[in-house]
């Protein structure tokens, strides 16, 4: 196990190219500026946290990247290369995909169904082939947790740490090399959440890239090499971990200002409201 | 709490809790035909449909005196729900992905006048071919599911692609198709119909027939049951190659045996409605063949609207179950963001689905139409409600994702099962509309019920 807590790939060489970039990503809302010129880049095996308080534009910058809002403005890069992303399609073909907070799961169907939407799996004559979906699913579901068995049962009916499971099964079973993940733990319990955090140790070691989304500053302490926080649409700053205390960045989550300024802005701030 | 709810009188004037005894009694009885039924891994609620059915059915036949259990009762019955039932399994589709058509009966009126319109007047005397050509039907037939398909595409165009709402875009069809019937109809019926087209519905026309006949009813019947036996046995395969459970033998030796001895159980009944004495006489004149006293017996079978039905219902559960455009209706339908996330084309797939309903409401109206061997302008008012009523009885939720064909289909026979014996039983039209508005909103109820308790 400790093995495991050790990071794989501690600061990613500046020699190695990027799988993801973001670069000056805007998106609007009517006149919101909701994400406002965010620029974060991700490496093959690197685990990025991005956090920040409610509407700070972490889930809007993310969904620009799986393809569910495009940007205004801004260039996505993938490999070096400029991709326009306008489509969930699209980025699932480009092997990005997303973990949503929601889940995003049709409740009405069943565990394989919902790992294999939009990419079913057919016979020659075109035809649904439950029989081997359900095999990949058994397969990919019993890897992430061994006591799931209702692989006939809408997801409705099933736990939140079993939907889970299905929505993380459908991100991993087509070999992603990016992957985000928006608030994967907020609705688990201990020992699911230990269970998510050894898989994403396993998907970095395995040279994935991870985007992960959380409230929990902890969660992204533990398992990020890289923290980016964002504040009301904008881009605070990214720190190296180990080269910031939780203090200071829930100083950048709530201040909205990087480290090195805070202490005299701090200062000039109450100057302010004491005058 | 629990007490004082458990003691208030009913407004029976039974305490609460008798009646909490005995549905744990009757539920602790039903027990073990519930493991029975968890091994055949049949739909529970379409089993409740059938047997809600069958109560229908053999209610009906107690008060009428055997009348409505007669073969020609039965016979007329399945006609009459063919053409209902066809249109409701497309109905199924688009109440699953979350919209409506309320369009159907106008659009059934609309493509109805124009192919007879095609066949009786356009092709006999504009393009000067003559009545009555080998062609005639088919190409009618043709025209119009395309046309069906075209108009149900529009609709389903401007629903997806310009976002008006289904109500909205079809309540304006149901206007503006039965109004254009109106204005180039003036009042005017089409008649008669194209010979071989009458026979789509199942109507005589001399010694013509539009039923199957015996052997042939006999050979489709056999024909089904291999292939409700074979799909038993593929299926069983495939799970075995993948290691999943499978049935014990003796759950799908009695799934076979229950497929099989419904779908003979019908071709015997409607072999076992004779052709009418005269038409038979007519018969027998023509074929050389002495009538035997007591008159000549000649079964007539499945009538072409019940087999139209059945091959619709075939390729639409096809359709549904089988095919990645089923797949996503129902994943639009249970989660439209998802669907959405997953790639799902959901514009695209929701077009479709109102050009699949345009097109099985031209084969409706054929059907309707030829029965009547005439197109008059008020043709399928109102058939919009009967087609969402099957649909709804047979199942399908408004809230989406839930639905199935099968149901649908004995939702429109369970609905024409009802209005058929009210009218053997000389129960007027308007206690006929109040008594199945009662059953539809009881059975949706119920339904509801049922369903928050299996949470």
């Amino acid at each position: 196990m400790t093995t495991l807590l050790t990071p794989a790939t501690p600061n990613p060489a500046p020699s190695r190219m990027p799988l993801v970039e973001l670069q000056n990503i805007r998106v609007s809302f009517g006149g919101v500026r909701a994400v406002d010129g965010v620029t974060i880049d991700l490496y093959p095996g690197e685990v990025v946290g991005l956090v920040g308080g409610n509407g700070a534009g972490k889930t809007t910058l993310m969904r620009t990247l799986s393809g569910a809002r495009p940007p205004d403005a801004g260039q996505i890069k993938v490999d070096g290369q400029p991709c326009t992303i306008d489509n969930p399609r699209v980025a699932k073909g480009l092997g990005i995909e997303t973990i949503y907070q929601t889940l995003a799961l049709a409740d009405n169907l069943d565990a394989p169904a919902n790992v294999f939407l939009g990419r079913e799996l057919t016979s020659a004559v075109g035809a649904l082939d439950d029989a081997a979906m359900e095999s990949a699913t058994r397969k990919v579901i019993t890897r992430l947790n061994p006591n799931f068995k209702n692989f006939k049962m809408a997801v409705l009916r099933l736990s939140g740490g079993q939907r889970q499971a299905v929505a993380i099964a459908r991100a991993i079973h087509f070999n992603a090399r990016v992957l985000i993940m928006d608030e994967p733990t907020a609705a688990l319990g201990p020992a699911e959440t230990a269970q998510v955090h050894d898989l994403i140790r396993q998907l970095q070691r395995d040279g994935i890239g991870i985007f992960l989304v959380s409230h929990d500053i902890h969660d992204v302490f533990d398992l990020s090499d890289r923290i980016s926080v964002m504040y009301h649409g904008k881009l605070v700053g990214t720190v190296n971990r180990g080269e910031a205390t939780t203090d200071e960045v829930l100083g950048m989550i709530i201040l909205g200002k990087p480290p090195t300024k805070l202490t005299a802005q701090e200062l000039a701030e109450l100057r302010g409201s004491g005058g | 709490m629990e007490a004082s709810v458990a003691d208030r009188p009913t407004a029976e004037g039974l305490p609460a809790r008798s009646i909490r005894g005995v549905a744990a009694a009757v539920r602790s009885a039903l027990a073990p035909v519930q493991a029975t039924l968890s091994y055949l891994e049949v739909d529970t609620r379409l089993l409740g449909m059938v047997l809600a059915l069958l109560i229908i059915w053999i209610g009906f036949g107690l008060v009428s005196g055997g009348t409505f259990l007669s073969p020609r009762n039965l016979w007329n019955l399945s006609v009459q729900s063919a053409s209902i039932a066809i249109m409701a399994t497309g109905m199924v589709l688009i109440i699953v992905s979350r919209g409506i058509d309320l369009s159907v009966g106008s659009l059934l009126g609309f493509l109805g006048y124009t192919m007879a319109m095609i066949q009786s007047v356009w092709i006999p005397q504009s393009l000067g071919l003559g009545f009555d050509q080998p062609y005639t039907w088919i190409l009618t037939l043709a025209i119009g599911i395309a046309l069906g398909a075209t108009l149900g595409a529009f609709q389903g165009f401007v629903v997806a692609y310009g976002g008006v709402p289904s109500f909205i875009v079809t309540l304006g069809g149901l206007l503006v198709w039965r109004g254009l019937i109106f204005r180039y109809a003036q009042g005017q019926t089409i008649a008669p119909l194209d010979t071989t087209f009458q026979m789509l519905g199942g109507g005589t026309v001399g010694t013509r027939v539009g039923a199957l006949g015996e052997w042939a009813s006999w050979i489709l019947g056999l024909v089904v049951c291999a292939g409700i036996v074979y799909t038993l046995i593929a299926s069983r395969r495939r799970r075995r190659r993948y290691g999943f459970p499978v049935r014990p033998m003796w759950a799908e030796w009695m799934l076979g045996a229950a497929g099989c001895a419904v779908v003979l159980g019908v071709v015997w009944v409607a072999n076992s409605y004779p052709l009418p004495p005269n038409v038979a006489d007519q018969y027998a004149q023509e074929h050389g063949i002495t009538v035997p006293p007591g008159g000549l017996i000649i079964p007539t079978g499945l009538a072409f609207p019940v087999v139209i039905m059945l091959l619709v219902t075939l390729v639409m559960t096809f359709l549904a179950s089988r095919r990645r455009f089923g797949r996503y209706v129902y994943a639009i339908g249970g989660n439209p963001e998802a669907a959405v996330l997953a790639g799902i084309n959901v514009r695209r797939t929701v077009m479709l689905t109102f050009a699949l309903m345009g097109a099985l409401v031209a084969i409706s109206a054929a059907v309707q139409t030829a029965r009547l061997n005439a197109a008059v302008t008020n043709l399928g008012v109102q058939n919009e409600l009967d087609v969402i009523s099957a649909a709804v009885i047979g199942g399908t939720s408004f809230s989406g994702g839930i639905g199935t064909i099968p149901g649908a289909i004995l939702g429109a026979v369970v609905m024409q099962s009802l209005r058929s014996g009210m009218v053997l039983l000389l129960v007027d039209s308007p206690t006929q509309d109040i008594v199945v508005g009662i059953v539809l909103v009881a059975a949706v109820g119920l339904d509801t019920v049922l369903r928050r308790r299996a949470r």
